[in-house]
């Protein structure tokens, strides 16, 4: 059994990283070339990761199934990226970043590797900035920061609101100069299926070419994984279509251990359903509870429209249950209510949606100043539903949005499996049981800038790994298991399609594996898992054939990781017998409902080993709050 | 809250390969008109697979207009018939119950169709890669505050930023010319004094490389604006233009 050892470097937590950059062992410029690394995922961990890796003279391999490197889902982000700047004055410094992070992240992330993400946040954005990135500039011409949820200073950086579209391009055109100069080369509508481990160490991966069928072998002398998070386990969410977990599952069943996998984040301001044709869930910015009030009615099933409910039938139910806080609440809370009330029936029309308000916004300060603050968010809001918000009230419903959890790393970002590196939010690093907003773009291009650029060197220069050739019987084997693979799914030539099981997948991970969690439904999500698992392999479809374009058999291979993982969260959820964050045990809270963190026997990483079918071992990696006290949340 | 369906017929484009003939394929529907354009694709997909027939191949990825991914040609207009929105930001309702829908893929030398609606757009990053970036190194970057950058410029900058690298703008344009793509690139770079250093060489070698990949000359037309999802304006075009001129010129002192 692997020891799990954070790598934490000794000293005061400010010294930490600078320490750690010295004592790390270097590559001599001229070896660099002789080294070849793998990096799969071009999103704004992948692409910074292999930007820079190539900018250090090494040969990087950059892989995604997307047709261009900029379409990974980080383009979708829209409100913006954290810094500890402080050029709004307003006593913001890293020890501010580090603290708010921790806090928010409700005390279950690693201090060290947050401060180490606080000190490098202001060196992305000037390298942003030198990168041609249009951040949001005031009148003088210098940048413009706006407020974000869960910090009392403004630090948010922004570029309209695309914010990740723009950081993207920015590192996506730094990966192209690399691939004009030879030392970066990319590998397009490539699928990783799988990671080929050597005597214990990483040294390539298998990928099926999603034009041709091909199953092609690489190897190099680490992998890094930047592939990005899981919340399509749910097959709703706010996720890009083809966001998915294969690479981090099939790495985990290599030997990676997943850490956290049931701390999932729910955001309370999404569009809601319109039928069952629905494919994805579209996030509405939450700025809109500034003003907008949150309502449903008293009654179950009121089929009455919005406006000929009175004001006496109608329950501002957060502002009624969080007094202080009202319609502002935070995002695990404000979710969790509106999941409560509408699975009391009291939802828009007895449905999955509660009515956000501007009525009296509008009445109070006039239609013109909504448009100004919030005009292309209801422009985007009537395109979708074809409503206009300024007449009747929007609806809103929670979807799942982000994952903290992925696989372990250590304080190099490097996994229990030597030379396997994983960065952005296919890791578990830095986000606790919840994230703040606008912290993933800061995580994701830390990682891929400053942080694997020198540990990277430190594994190469201190373990020496060799480079394997691909006619090793090892990556034969791998391969010829993924072919057996593909084989074996277009053989079932069943009844039910894809979509189908993965709906019904999703169904069961959001009523009893998501934002609200008991004992008794978590054992009943396993069972069921289970058994939908056992019917996908007896009775799906998957029509086409493997060697050519099969979107059909993408998704089908997709799904088949998301059973076990689905499996996973279910089971780490039930080891963890408290809530915190976004993890939500109904059996653990107080009277008023907040949540019960309980910091004397959970205060640990739970990093899950694959231990064959439906078997997993717990190793738990304790976490010590030096910096900063864990206290309870409160929003009353 | 479902609303009445609609009733339509589609007639889609089915190619098997790029190297095969293609051919239309009618499907008939009953779709919510709260369904977006690509949900309703998907359905077909769902009956289609229910039946162990073979999908109807087309991308999309953030369905939210940002990605890029999707692109198809509706009743001959590339992300259909609203303005300024990408493929998968159409909605059902915007069509009429009994309407007869055409759906192709974008068509252009330089995009072949590599099965049914998905085609092959390479040629942009390859622009891209020849010059499409600031040659800044990570690290050692002055602090972000350094260079003011007056609000009204980097505003333009962000206006032509925003393209999505959809290529609406070629299977608009009669010629399959791409230069709003190629120009909104230029222009970001060419407003911004990060991009000062490199202005005019990046313009040629961009240049170079799409004229080299059989993209189409600018008739001035304006086809692609009318069909940009992110309302790039022509203005970029003129502004490349410019650029390319005085590039010429100075690039050549250079070379004296
Ligand atoms: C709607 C929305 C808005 C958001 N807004 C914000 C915001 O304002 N601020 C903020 O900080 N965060 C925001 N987030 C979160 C943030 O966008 C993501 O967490 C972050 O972009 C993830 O970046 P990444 O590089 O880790 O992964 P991704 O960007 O997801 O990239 C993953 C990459 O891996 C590739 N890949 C995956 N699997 C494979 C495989 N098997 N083989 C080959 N390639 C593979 C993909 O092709 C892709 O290139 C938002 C998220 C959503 C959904
Ligand atoms: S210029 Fe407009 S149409 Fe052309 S690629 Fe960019 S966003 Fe698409
Ligand atoms: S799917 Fe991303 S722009 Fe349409």
């Amino acid at each position: 059994m692997t020891k799990l050892d954070s790598k934490i470097p000794a000293g005061n937590i400010s010294e930490k990283w600078t320490n750690h950059k010295f004592n790390m062992k270097l590559v001599n410029p001229a070896n660099k070339r002789k080294f070849d690394i793998i990096v799969v995922g071009t999103g704004l961990a992948g692409a910074s990761a292999a930007a820079s890796l190539g900018e250090l003279g090494y040969n990087v391999k950059s892989f995604t199934f997307h047709d261009s490197a900029r379409r990974a889902h980080s383009i979708a982000a829209q409100g913006g990226i954290n810094a500890s700047k402080n050029y709004q004055n307003d006593g913001d410094s890293t020890f501010r970043l580090f603290y708010d992070t921790v806090k928010g992240g409700d005390f279950r992330a690693r201090e060290a590797n947050v401060h180490r993400l606080a000190e490098v946040s202001t060196n992305i954005i000037d390298q942003c900035v030198a990168q041609g990135v249009p951040f949001a500039r005031d009148y003088g011409g210098l940048l413009d920061n706006r407020s974000f949820g869960g910090a009392q200073v403004s630090r948010t950086f922004y570029a309209r609101g695309q914010t990740g579209q723009q950081l993207l391009l920015g590192a996506v055109s730094a990966l192209n100069r690399q691939v004009d100069k030879g030392s970066v080369k990319l590998y397009l509508r490539r699928e990783m299926l799988d990671i080929v481990v050597i005597d214990g160490a990483a040294k390539g991966i298998v990928v099926r070419n999603l034009l041709t069928g091909e199953i092609e072998k690489y190897s190099a002398h680490a992998v890094v994984l930047a592939t990005g998070g899981y919340s399509n386990v749910f097959f709703l969410s706010t996720n890009a279509m083809n966001c998915n977990a294969t690479a981090i599952w099939r790495a985990h069943k290599r030997g990676a251990y997943f850490a956290n996998p049931c701390f999932t984040q729910i955001h309370p301001t999404c569009l809601p359903l319109h039928g069952d044709a629905q494919s994805k869930l579209t996030l509405m910015s939450e700025s809109l509870r500034n003003d907008g009030r949150v309502w449903v009615s008293k009654k179950k099933g009121d089929m009455r429209n919005p406006t000929d409910i009175p004001e006496d039938e109608r329950d501002y139910y957060l502002e009624r249950k969080y007094p202080s806080f009202g319609n502002l609440a935070p995002r695990d809370i404000s979710s969790r209510a509106a999941k409560e009330v509408c699975d009391e029936g009291r939802g828009v029309k007895g449905g999955d949606a509660v009515y956000l308000d501007f009525s009296d916004a509008i009445n109070r300060l006039g239609q013109k100043v909504i448009e100004e603050r919030y005009g292309n968010l209801f422009e985007i809001y009537e395109t979708i539903t074809g409503e206009n918000p300024y007449k009747s009230p929007m609806m809103i419903y929670p979807a799942p949005h982000y994952t903290m959890g992925g696989l372990w790393v250590d304080y190099n970002l490097m996994s229990n499996v030597p030379g396997l590196f994983v960065l952005g939010e296919a890791n578990f690093s830095d986000h606790g049981a919840n994230r703040l907003g606008a912290s993933a773009l800061m995580q994701g291009l830390a990682d891929g800038y400053f942080v694997i650029p020198y540990t990277m060197g430190n594994y190469l220069a201190g373990d020496k790994p060799a480079l394997v050739k691909t006619d090793h019987p090892e990556f034969d084997k791998v391969a010829n298991e993924v072919k057996d693979l593909t084989d074996k799914l277009l053989s079932i030539k069943g009844k039910r399609t894809v979509d189908d099981i993965h709906k019904e997948l999703g169904r069961i991970m959001w009523h009893k594996v998501g934002m609200a969690r008991n004992e008794k439904g978590l054992k009943e999500a396993i069972e069921e898992i289970r058994r939908l698992k056992t019917e996908f392999w007896k009775n799906v479809t998957i029509p086409g054939s493997g060697d050519d374009v099969n979107q059909t058999l993408e998704r089908a291979g997709r799904l088949i990781d998301y059973f076990e993982l689905g499996e996973l969260m279910a089971v780490d959820a039930l080891e963890r017998n408290e809530s915190c964050g976004g993890h939500f045990r109904t059996e653990y809270q107080f009277e008023d409902g907040e949540a019960k963190r309980d910091d004397a026997n959970y205060s640990y990483v739970s990093a899950w080993e694959f231990a064959g079918e439906n078997k997993w071992n717990l190793h738990k990696e304790d976490l010590n709050f030096e910096y900063v006290k864990p206290a309870i949340r409160s929003y009353k | 809250m479902e609303a009445k369906k609609l009733n339509l017929t589609l007639n889609i484009w089915r190619q098997k390969s790029a190297g095969s003939v293609g051919s239309f394929a009618e499907y008939k529907v009953q779709v919510s008109p709260d369904a977006s354009f690509l949900e309703m694709l998907d359905e077909i997909n769902n009956t289609l697979e229910a039946k162990g027939e073979e999908a109807i191949h087309f991308e999309s990825d953030c369905r939210e207009g940002i990605c890029g991914t999707c692109g198809l040609v509706i009743n001959g207009q590339p992300h259909g018939p609203l303005p300024k929105i990408a493929t998968c930001q159409l909605h059902m309702r915007n069509f009429k119950d009994g309407e007869t829908i055409w759906v192709e893929p974008f068509r252009a030398k330089a995009f072949p169709v590599i099965k049914d609606l998905m085609v092959d757009r390479s040629g942009f990053d390859k622009i891209l890669q020849a010059g499409g970036y600031v040659s800044v190194n990570t690290g050692g970057t002055p602090d972000g505050n350094m260079i003011p950058i007056p609000k009204d410029i980097a505003s333009l900058a962000m206006d032509a930023a925003a393209c999505i690298g959809c290529g609406a703008c070629v299977a608009a344009c009669k010629n399959a010319s791409a230069m709003l793509f190629v120009s909104a690139k230029v222009s970001q770079y060419a407003l911004l004094p990060q991009g000062q250093p490199e202005r005019y060489i990046r313009v040629e070698k961009m240049v170079k490389v799409m004229d080299e990949l059989g993209f189409g000359s600018c008739t001035n037309t304006y086809a692609c604006e009318a069909e940009c999802p992110k309302g790039i304006s022509v203005t970029n075009i003129a502004r490349m233009n410019r650029d390319f001129m005085m590039a010429k010129i100075k690039n050549k002192e250079v070379e004296v």
